[in-house]
């Protein structure tokens, strides 16, 4: 199979985002991003504790990471296996992060 | 009777024979995908630092509101601002890479060529306002092995490294993209018959989009 053969067949498989699409994923994003913002500026921590807010930041920006990977990044739309191959290996990151987080509290513990 | 139809495909060199991929997936793109998670676990590894770095002076780590409150034209009491116009930029110029791999879908060289100067220019725009931003910490009195207040000096150090080290992936995004856009001048890519080297680019400038809502959320709003 020649390489453009090979281009012909992968497009047909694929066919990019319309326009329509990118720009409903822009508004997520940005609507993601002024949530977050409202959240740190206008609500008093009287009301949302410190902690509470902390996971809501970090749900937000995993949902914002999806919509970057899935979408601008085109990996909804490979392969499942293809999909496997670069999600599973991050669940190591979150290994380093408990594992490192952990060891913080106990550096403080100690001193 | 299946079985012995695919042995003899194998045999034949139909299957294994090479020439498909097993992902249906370019193979500059599958390389720019695992360059990309070995990338994602750079950036991950200085995170988690910071993590734990943080934590284990949580009782002497300066207010991100506090460090974080200016913008030209207004030197404080406006935490987020700056931060915010600097996120808004690069998801902006996400947006309009993502036009540029739909044009180029298309083929339209004119479009690839407009959408791939807006991500140059957005880049550039980001750059001049992280550039502005570690001017005026500096000036402060923030930088690597220093600190205006009591709190603890490794608050500065991670953070001119990590945002250094995004900044640095900002600028060689910035560099391929034009080098890029050369090459869709030239015409190279339509002679090629693809622009698959936009899409690869693309991935790779995505890539700092999605480290900096990381470094965003864990710098600015945490």
């Amino acid at each position: 199979m020649t390489a453009a053969e090979n281009t012909t067949s992968h497009e047909a498989d694929h066919s990019s985002m319309p326009k329509g699409e990118i720009w409903r994923v822009f508004f997520i994003l940005l609507g993601l991003t002024v949530l977050e913002f409202i959240i740190a500026l206008a609500v008093p921590e009287t009301i949302m504790s410190h902690s509470v807010k902390v996971i809501i930041y970090i749900l937000l920006t995993l949902a914002k990471a999806f919509y970057i990977v899935a979408y601008f990044m085109h990996l909804k739309f490979e392969k499942l296996f293809f999909i496997y191959l670069i999600v599973v290996p991050t669940i190591l990151i979150l290994g380093v992060v408990a594992t490192l987080l952990h060891e913080g509290d106990y550096w403080l513990l100690i001193r | 009777m299946s079985a012995v139809t695919n042995a003899e495909k194998v045999k034949a060199g139909s299957a294994w024979g090479g020439g498909r991929s097993p992902f249906s997936i370019e193979y500059g793109k599958l390389m720019m995908w695992i360059f990309l998670l070995s990338d994602a676990f750079t950036f991950s590894g200085l995170l988690a630092a910071y993590g734990s770095i943080r934590f284990s002076n949580s009782d002497n780590w300066p207010d991100p509101d506090v460090v974080f409150q200016s913008a030209p034209f207004i030197p404080s009491g406006a935490p987020l601002v700056f931060v915010g116009i600097m996120t808004f930029i690069l998801i902006m110029s996400s947006v309009t890479m993502v036009l540029a791999v739909e044009a180029g879908h298309r083929g339209s060289r004119k479009e690839v060529t407009k959408w791939l100067l807006w991500t140059v220019f957005g880049g550039l725009l980001f750059l001049s306002c992280q550039a502005y931003e570690w001017a005026h910490l500096h000036h402060e009195g923030y930088w690597w092995g220093r600190i205006p207040t009591e709190h603890n000096v490794n608050f500065s150090n991670l953070f001119f490294t990590i945002t250094g080290f995004h900044g640095f992936h900002v600028t060689t995004g910035v560099v391929i993209n034009i080098v890029v856009l050369i090459n869709v001048l030239k015409g190279t890519y339509e002679r090629r018959g693809h622009y698959l080297m936009v899409e690869k680019v693309g991935l790779y400038w995505h890539f700092v989009d999605l480290v900096w809502v990381f470094v965003f959320t864990f710098f600015y709003l945490v």
